[in-house]
């Protein structure tokens, strides 16, 4: 090494865009998720096992679902579950595996330490929104395989909006989490607000009082909460014939402000 | 060694509200050289610091690593400088290995990983996870990670804290080979001993201003009519016999010894008072002038930390 004083020239704009290192800083975290079992646990096999045992559990769930008119003859009371326990798999990735993470890497330092190499510390939020998403697309389809083996619940019959409801609903509840992760001044902190949102929210998504089965008034809240958008949007592509506008563009809307926000608070130390 | 200054800090100044962290700042280091940044807790090291890096915007003044302004291009100055911070960790569950890979890849031309494991002694550590290294490892791999970038300057901070003797005397062995290989070091430290030993040339900051700057020889030889000796006595004696001495400025009582210090000829004025009054002292030793007395001398305060004291 020579002790010359050549400056480095700054390769700009191409450098800010993909940051030399994203693909293996992404990798690198996605293997340390793998080794928080606990978590991998809980975001993957906590929706299917939810599934399952209130299916075989609760009294009742197993039966067809009475006095709702001939469009429902045939579907079980677990049926009607099913899209609210996608919305469940979604909001246990957004607020106890992201928020906790975020604010623990603050807690720790190592976005100051990142910030001081030419990786950018926002590249950590990409990896993990990137690791997010790829646990929600194993998480969900796992629970509904389940729903299909174990209680013969039917396919949708909208698919363009279960998935489009699948996408905008994952952007609401991870800027959920990018929010909480970014303000909370620990991890701990960070889980506890996590916990404080998610259930409320499991509320409004129906897991008490799934679908058509919620009173009137709480359904018209719920149809404002991320959650409920989610699991009222799902309800629909699953059984409905309609799309539900109204749903999909709260949740749209829920997407770009937490996001907007979320990077605009985000505290790095 | 080329006379251009790698580091070059003018008047900075950085406040927070309303407490002034860094007061005018001016320093410049050399390439090559090992250069000392010490002064207590709070006395401006770290934000300096924190300037030279680009991760704080400095009040005014202006900072120059390498010829980059960090404030200004702080993508250039990431490539050159490695950092080594005070309190950051890595994730408890990546390897050894792992991190240096990871951090290897942020950098156009890293350095041989494998290399710099084998250097700092932690080769059989490359499948260990953070969690399980020990403090002395644990701050060995965040060198080897200011290193990886194959920087021209690294700023190591505080990097001994929490270390028994024997890792922070190994550490220092491992800074000197580091210097060795060509990189240039900015050592931010409130061991004076540390900064004895390993500084060609330092600055003492307090309460954000620089109060003295040299080579540590030539700090302490600055203070040569200042002298010190600790002496011990059979039975106490009277102290005013040697505080009215005008040789003598303070006398202190150390465990069970006298510890007289005065001007250059505080010793022979000292026995000779005592002589006077039939006393002879049991024991006798004289004090090698450490860093420690410059601290003293330039701010008129003690130096006197230990690491339970310092934040985490």
């Amino acid at each position: 090494m020579s002790a010359t004083t050549t400056p480095v020239p700054s390769t700009g704009a191409t450098r800010a865009l993909i940051p030399r290192g994203l693909g293996q800083l992404t990798r690198t975290e996605a293997r340390l998720f793998s080794r928080d079992h606990g978590s991998v646990f809980f975001a993957l096999v906590f929706p299917t096992m939810l599934m399952v045992g209130m299916g075989y559990a609760i009294p009742g769930m197993r039966t067809p679902v009475e006095g709702m008119g001939p469009a429902w003859d045939g579907t079980l009371v677990i049926h009607l579950f099913t899209p609210a326990l996608v919305a469940v798999a979604i909001a246990t990735v957004g607020l106890t595996t992201l928020p906790a993470y975020l604010a623990g890497y603050r807690e720790q330092g190592i976005f100051r330490r990142l910030s001081t190499t030419p990786m950018r510390p926002a590249g950590v939020l990409y990896a993990h929104l990137v690791i997010s998403v790829l646990t929600l697309l194993i998480a969900a389809p796992l629970a509904v395989t389940a729903g299909v083996v174990f209680f013969d619940v039917p396919m949708p019959g909208q698919w363009p909006v279960v998935l489009s409801t699948f996408l905008l609903g994952s952007a609401a509840m991870l800027g959920v989490g990018l929010l909480i992760g970014g303000l909370a001044p620990k991890a701990n902190v960070a889980s506890g607000i996590g916990m404080l949102v998610y259930f409320p929210m499991l509320f409004f998504a129906g897991l008490w009082t799934p679908g058509p089965m919620m009173p009137e008034t709480l359904q018209t809240i719920a149809t404002y909460t991320p959650l409920g958008a989610v699991s009222q949007a799902m309800s629909e592509g699953w059984f409905g014939t309609t799309v539900p506008w109204l749903q999909l563009a709260v949740l749209a809307g829920y997407s770009v402000v937490l996001f907007a926000v979320g990077a605009r608070t985000f505290r790095w130390s | 060694m080329t006379p251009t200054p790698v580091i070059e800090i003018e008047n900075l100044r950085k406040s927070y509200g309303s407490t002034v962290a860094v007061d005018d700042v001016s320093l410049r280091v050399h390439a090559g050289e090992i250069f000392g940044l010490l002064g207590p807790n709070g006395a401006g090291k770290t934000t300096t610091v924190e300037c030279l890096a680009g991760l704080r915007t400095a009040d005014s003044g202006t900072v120059r690593v390498l010829g980059c302004d960090p404030q200004r291009d702080p993508a250039a100055v990431r490539e050159v400088l490695g950092v080594q911070l005070q309190s950051s960790r890595l994730p408890a569950k990546i390897t050894a290995g792992e991190a240096m890979r990871l951090y290897a890849s942020f950098y156009s031309d890293p350095a041989d990983a494998d290399e710099l494991l084998e250097m700092l002694d932690l080769s059989g550590k490359r499948h260990t996870r953070f969690e399980a290294l020990s403090g002395g490892q644990q701050q060995r791999l965040s060198i080897a990670l200011a290193l990886i970038g194959n920087p021209k300057v690294a700023i190591l901070d505080e990097l001994t804290t929490g270390l028994d003797p024997q890792a922070r005397r190994d550490t220092w062995r491992l800074i000197e080979q580091v210097r060795s290989s060509g990189v240039t070091i900015v050592l931010v430290t409130h061991f004076m001993e540390e900064a004895e030993r390993l500084c060609d040339r330092l600055a003492i900051i307090d309460a954000g201003r620089i109060v003295a700057e040299g080579s540590p020889t030539a700090l302490i030889a600055g203070l040569e009519d200042r002298r010190t000796f600790r002496m011990r006595l059979a039975d106490p004696i009277d102290e005013a016999i040697l505080t009215d001495l005008a040789d003598v400025d303070s006398v202190r009582h150390i465990g069970p010894e006298l510890e007289v210090t005065g001007s250059r000829t505080v010793l022979p004025a000292t026995l000779l008072a005592l002589a006077e009054v039939d006393i002879v002292p049991d024991e006798i030793r004289t004090l090698n002038r450490s860093l420690e007395d410059v601290f003293v001398a330039t701010t008129g305060r003690e130096l006197t930390l230990t690491d339970s004291e310092v934040p985490a």
